[in-house]
């Protein structure tokens, strides 16, 4: 699916998200629901540095998904191998739901494009399987 | 007079301890959570100097989203 069109559904979807970017393990933004592109690369720029001092508390490994919530609202960094998502919500969001949610963009987006197209139909003369015998 | 002042005193009361609850309910829905592959789950409650310093992290991200 398009990275543009996955971020559409996702805030169509979730009411509580804000606003939201894709973007790569190098910083490049993919797409994101912001009017201009400066406050996009901003806005990714500051999900990095708080996913990069996210993955200075533990020298083993770093985290795949991360919530800081304030006062004011939360901001959300979910990792997926080298594709990210981060997003900021309204305060106190249902964090499993959006968590969910922005997985599911990041699932979205990395399907190949034949895969979403829809399955097709079964034949018309199949036979019926429901043996009511009617 | 006397049960003029009594009232104000009760209002003044009343609204110090309503902000010192909401001051003290935002503080405590400010933390971090930090969640890995392996399954676990760090919270990393206010206070603490790693959530101070993620948690300004966190709110520079939600003005630069904002403004």
């Amino acid at each position: 699916m398009d990275a543009a069109q996955a971020l559409a559904d996702l805030t169509e979807i979730s009411s509580q998200i804000e606003s939201a970017a894709l973007f790569g393990k190098d910083g490049a933004v993919g797409a994101s629901t912001f009017a201009d592109e400066e406050r996009a690369q901003a806005f990714v720029r500051a999900a990095r540095e708080l996913l990069d001092a996210a993955a200075g508390l533990r020298s083993s490994t770093s985290p795949n998904q991360v919530e800081v919530a304030t006062a004011e609202g939360s901001i959300f960094v979910v990792r997926d191998e080298g594709r990210l998502i981060a997003a900021t919500t309204t305060p106190e969001p249902t964090v499993g739901l959006v968590f969910y949610d922005l997985k599911s963009c990041l699932r979205a987006t990395s399907r190949a494009p034949a895969e979403d197209e829809p399955a097709p139909k079964p034949k018309r003369g199949a036979p019926k399987e429901d043996g009511d015998g009617a | 007079m006397r049960r003029l002042l009594g009232l104000s005193a009760l209002v003044a009361f009343a609204l110090a301890v309503a902000s010192f609850v909401r001051r003290g309910a935002s503080r405590r829905r400010e933390r971090v959570d930090l969640y890995y592959d392996d399954g676990s789950m760090v919270s990393l409650v206010d206070g603490s100097p790693e959530s101070e310093r993620l948690l300004a992290l966190g709110r520079d991200a939600l003005r630069a989203a904002r403004t």
